[in-house]
């Protein structure tokens, strides 16, 4: 039985003035298991707590229960009251006579009764409390940064300036990702290479910074500040620790046709490569599926050539096995296969291009040297036409498309029609918009800027179909404005296609137990609070991972990231929350209805060992929860269909015994 | 029937959500009637939205559209300008209580170039 | 003989971070709702067992009221969804045992909402006062 407290308060008259507050406390005194009460006009006051303090000791109190506001508002107030009274913290409950009760009836009468029914039910709910200790988990100091584009870069070096070791894990040859590819970045114009390649210099340098090149995570346990992550590190058939880079190697190799996947496959690369001049690190890989050495033995020209030895054709798969606190996913984005939008003619002709394609053929280092040249004549196009939205707002059409705004769009279309009108001003450009959506810092101002200054023909409507014809293409379009249909015989058509989540985030997503939407970006801890924590405690988003994003959103949105982590991997050891679920493992039918409805992955069943009555021993399946990952909303306790699961500090019997007291 | 009740009738034969429309285009882009047609598959979305019928029945471009589905076919937002088109038609005709064509009548109109498929779809499209 | 006037009993499960929020800010700012609404705190409306609800029937409840976080601003995810399922299987079998439809509601209410509170409780306290007393699951072993 406990001995309970009781402490009233008056709340000024805020509670006094509608509730008689010496009749609830003298009402509340016959409770069951109450041995004192009293009222006082502030209770959240240090007199009115010092009276508390008093009471647990002069009264051998074990719970406490405090009628006055809300207990959002001093919960936490008498709970530390209660624990300097050296009572366990949780034995407090509050019963909320302010807000839910003087403030919103205006009768004394009514007021009281329900205040002493409130007080009750907070009586009933204590004498079934226990004390409740939160849990502690040790925090590994080192973070894991799953992708190196400019989101895993950015938030790699964040991290790491702040003094925490950083492990970067990039499946390509190089880091970089996406942003390496790219020529011009709006709004400003200036090279992606010149402002990005620092940054991987930076990163590559950085002595709290290991960058696993052409590796992917296998495996992912623990939980948060305890994570254990297998990653594999693919043989690229190279040493890297010898490799200087040189380049010899690529220059001799015999095997010319590797479509260049840096490129988009719009030249050819040899089958050992270093991606590009700026690579990180800059080593060459050797492609499995076109080195002919690796496929019947003969050839090893590579070895022949390399000064420094480091080719080395019987590397295996390594595995690298590392522990960490927190999980950065930074897994970036891919454009939309277009296979399916015969409209146009993507499959057809070699001169419609996606805008990526078009991104690689107007970069300096790409496969024209800069020069805008059509890909199937390498002729100098003259119409070249841009169509917006292409798969994306696509709501009908789930297999063509996505339904989401791709975001970056508009902007890169607008950059791509200035620069050609700028470079080449004989150029006639036809832009084909459903809107025009510029909402950034300086971004409308650059569009406005493409239609007039550069002269850039931005047309409300869309492209309807296009025709190869001769070395043209026919391209059938609507003027909603002037509500007309238009042909254009175009030279080059460029599609704005649809970005959509990287395919290996799904199988992450698996891995890390973090949620994902329909599309597969992975939702954030709250849309709008919590934008760059997954639900999963201890896993963090970064970049277009979650959502369609330009680069100054992926930078900024990689900096928070860094800094939650930060934030974490500062704390010694994580003070969980002691109001976590729990399971009875006598009970336990081990039947993971609990498990699957967990938005944490908090729960995982073990066979365990019981002892049976007549001393054999039997292995049965039981739940388990992490208490370290549970974040105690309670679905599983309802899911149980043994009642083996409940919730501390809202325990069934807990509520129970208050529907009890108040339906008295 | 005033327009609204018209609206209501030509969404529930259609079977479409007008609401759906982004105001893309790509039906009328598609559009191979384009150039017949007084008014556009665009323009038949946007004015059916807005219970704008009586224009429609009284057009011409009822009878001109083909019903190919072009539209229906490449509208990414599901709104399938054709069937509306069709129910505007059905709309039209009905009231009459004739047919607009007479089996009778096809004989004449027929050439050799137009397909077997673009005959039956005109004698339906003409006949209630 | 005076008759004591009908007062129905309601018990209500509020999800801490949004409708018991939303109930606080009823009343700070003093919007009245009838005092027969008796709060109980749940960490999530998930966390609400049908058991609690046959419980306050059993007990003498007139009505019983889930107020959850809107579809897609949960805590923890995905609990209403739950709530939402859950409820609309147990409402309906409370309703083949003549527990009328209208004894029981989920209702979304945010922490923003505290008017949406008030009237909520306001309409529903109307709604099962109009219903009378709630006699088909009362356990009379359980009064006293």
């Amino acid at each position: 039985m406990q001995r309970i407290g009781v402490f009233v308060c008056w709340c000024g008259s805020n509670i006094a003035g509608t509730v008689d507050v010496r009749a609830v406390a003298e009402a509340l005194s016959r409770e069951p298991g109450v041995v004192f009460s009293c009222d006082y006009q502030y209770m959240c006051s240090k007199t009115g707590q010092d009276m508390i303090k008093d009471a647990v000791r002069e009264h051998k109190l074990t719970g406490i229960v405090v009628c006055s506001c809300s207990p959002r508002m001093h919960e936490q107030t008498f709970r530390k009251t209660a624990a300097a009274a050296g009572l366990n913290p949780y034995m407090v409950e509050i019963a909320n006579i302010r807000e839910q009760c003087s403030w919103v009836h205006k009768d004394m009468i009514v007021g009281t009764e329900k205040a002493i029914i409130l007080g009750r039910a907070a009586v009933a709910k204590v004498n079934l409390n226990s004390p409740l200790t939160p849990g502690e988990s040790p925090v590994t100091k080192r973070a894991l940064v799953i992708g190196g584009g400019i989101a895993g870069i950015q938030t790699a070096l964040d991290i790491a300036d702040a003094g925490f070791k950083v492990d970067i894990v990039e499946k390509k040859p190089t880091i970089g990702g996406k942003m390496a590819q790219l020529d011009k970045t709006f709004p400003t114009l200036d090279c992606a290479a010149c402002i990005l390649t620092p940054k991987m210099v930076d990163a590559a340098q950085h002595e709290n910074i290991r960058i696993f090149s052409y590796s992917e995570v296998e495996e992912v346990r623990g939980f948060v500040g305890n994570f254990d992550v297998k990653i594999k590190k693919k043989a690229r058939y190279v040493n890297e620790d010898i490799c200087t880079g040189c380049g010899a190697c690529v220059d001799k190799c015999p095997m010319k046709k590797v479509p260049n996947e840096f490129n988009l496959g719009m030249d050819m690369r040899r089958a050992i490569y270093i991606p590009f001049a700026q690579a990180v690190p800059k080593v060459a890989t050797i492609d499995p599926s076109a080195c002919n050495m690796l496929k019947n033995g003969k050839c090893g020209v590579c070895q022949k050539v390399c000064t420094a030895g480091a080719i080395d054709y019987t590397q295996k798969d390594e595995y690298i096995d590392e522990k960490y606190g927190a999980i950065v996913v930074a897994t970036g984005y891919d454009p939309i296969s277009l296979e399916k939008f015969d409209e146009y003619a993507y499959n057809q002709s070699k001169d419609v291009i996606t805008s990526l394609e078009f991104e690689r053929l107007t970069n300096a280092a790409g496969p024209t040297a800069g020069k805008l040249l059509r890909p199937s004549d390498g002729r100098h196009p003259e119409k070249i036409v841009f169509v917006q939205c292409v798969g994306s707002r696509c709501a009908s059409c789930a297999e063509k498309g996505k339904e989401y705004c791709s975001k970056i769009c508009c902007m890169y279309t607008a950059k791509h029609a200035m620069l050609t009108r700028d470079k080449y001003p004989d150029t006639e450009v036809y832009v084909f918009y459903i809107d025009v959506r510029t909402p950034g810092k300086s971004f409308d101002e650059f569009y406005r800027r493409a239609v007039e200054e550069y002269g850039v023909k931005y047309i409300k409507g869309t492209v309807g179909k296009v025709v190869p014809e001769g070395d043209k293409l026919l391209v059938q379009a609507a003027d909603l404005l002037t509500n007309t249909q238009m042909h254009i015989d175009a030279d080059l058509v460029v599609l704005a296609a649809a970005i959509e989540p990287d395919k290996s985030a799904r199988s992450l997503a698996t891995m890390l137990t973090a949620s994902m939407d329909t599309n597969d970006f992975f939702t954030e801890a709250h849309p709008k609070l919590r934008p760059v924590e997954s639900p999963t405690a201890g896993v963090f988003l970064s970049g277009a991972c979650q959502g369609p994003k330009d680069i100054p959103e992926t930078v900024s949105q990689a900096g928070a990231a860094a800094s939650k982590v930060i934030g974490l991997l500062a704390k010694d050891k994580l003070i969980g929350n002691p109001c976590v679920a729990s399971s009875n493992e006598l009970m336990c039918n081990g039947c993971s209805s609990c498990e699957r409805v967990c938005p944490y992955g908090a729960i995982t069943y073990e066979n365990k060992e019981f002892r049976m009555p007549d001393r054999t021993v039997k292995v049965r399946r039981v739940a388990r929860v992490n208490p370290a990952v549970c974040q105690g909303c309670g679905c599983c306790t309802v899911t149980c269909p043994s009642g083996a699961m409940d919730l501390r500090g809202f325990e069934n019997s807990q509520i129970m015994a208050e529907v009890d007291a108040i339906c008295k | 029937m005033n327009n609204q009740a018209l609206k209501k009738e030509i969404l529930r034969m259609s079977g479409t959500d007008p609401m759906k429309c982004m105001a893309c285009g790509k039906c009328t882009a598609t559009c191979p009637a384009f150039d017949e047609m007084e008014y556009h598959p665009h323009q038949f979305v946007s004015m059916i939205k807005n219970a704008n019928i009586a224009p429609l029945i009284r057009s011409e471009s009822v009878y001109k559209c083909l019903t190919c589905f072009a539209c229906a076919e490449r509208c990414p937002r599901g709104v399938e300008p054709a069937k509306l088109i069709e129910a505007v038609r059905l709309v039209a005709i009905r009231p009459q209580g004739k047919n607009r064509m007479t089996a009778g009548d096809i004989a004449e109109k027929l050439d050799d170039d137009m397909p077997q498929q673009a005959i039956v779809a005109a004698f339906r499209k003409y006949t209630k | 003989m005076q008759v004591k006037e009908y007062k129905p009993l309601i018990v209500a499960f509020c999800c801490n971070w949004c409708s018991y929020a939303g109930a606080d800010l009823a009343g700070n700012n003093r919007a009245n709702y009838p005092a027969e609404v008796k709060i109980i705190r749940v960490p999530c409306s998930c966390r609400v067992n049908p058991t609690f609800i046959l419980r306050a029937f059993q007990k003498g409840a007139d009505g019983v009221i889930i107020c959850g976080c809107h579809p897609g601003d949960c805590h923890y995810t995905s609990g209403n969804y739950y709530t939402r399922r859950r409820m609309a299987m147990l409402f309906s079998m409370l309703d083949f045992l003549g527990i009328e439809r209208e004894r029981t509601r989920v209702e979304w209410i945010s922490a923003a909402e505290g008017a949406k509170f008030s009237a909520t409780m306001n309409e529903f306290a109307n709604t099962v006062a109009a219903l009378g007393e709630n006699k088909r699951l009362e356990d009379l072993r359980c009064k006293k």
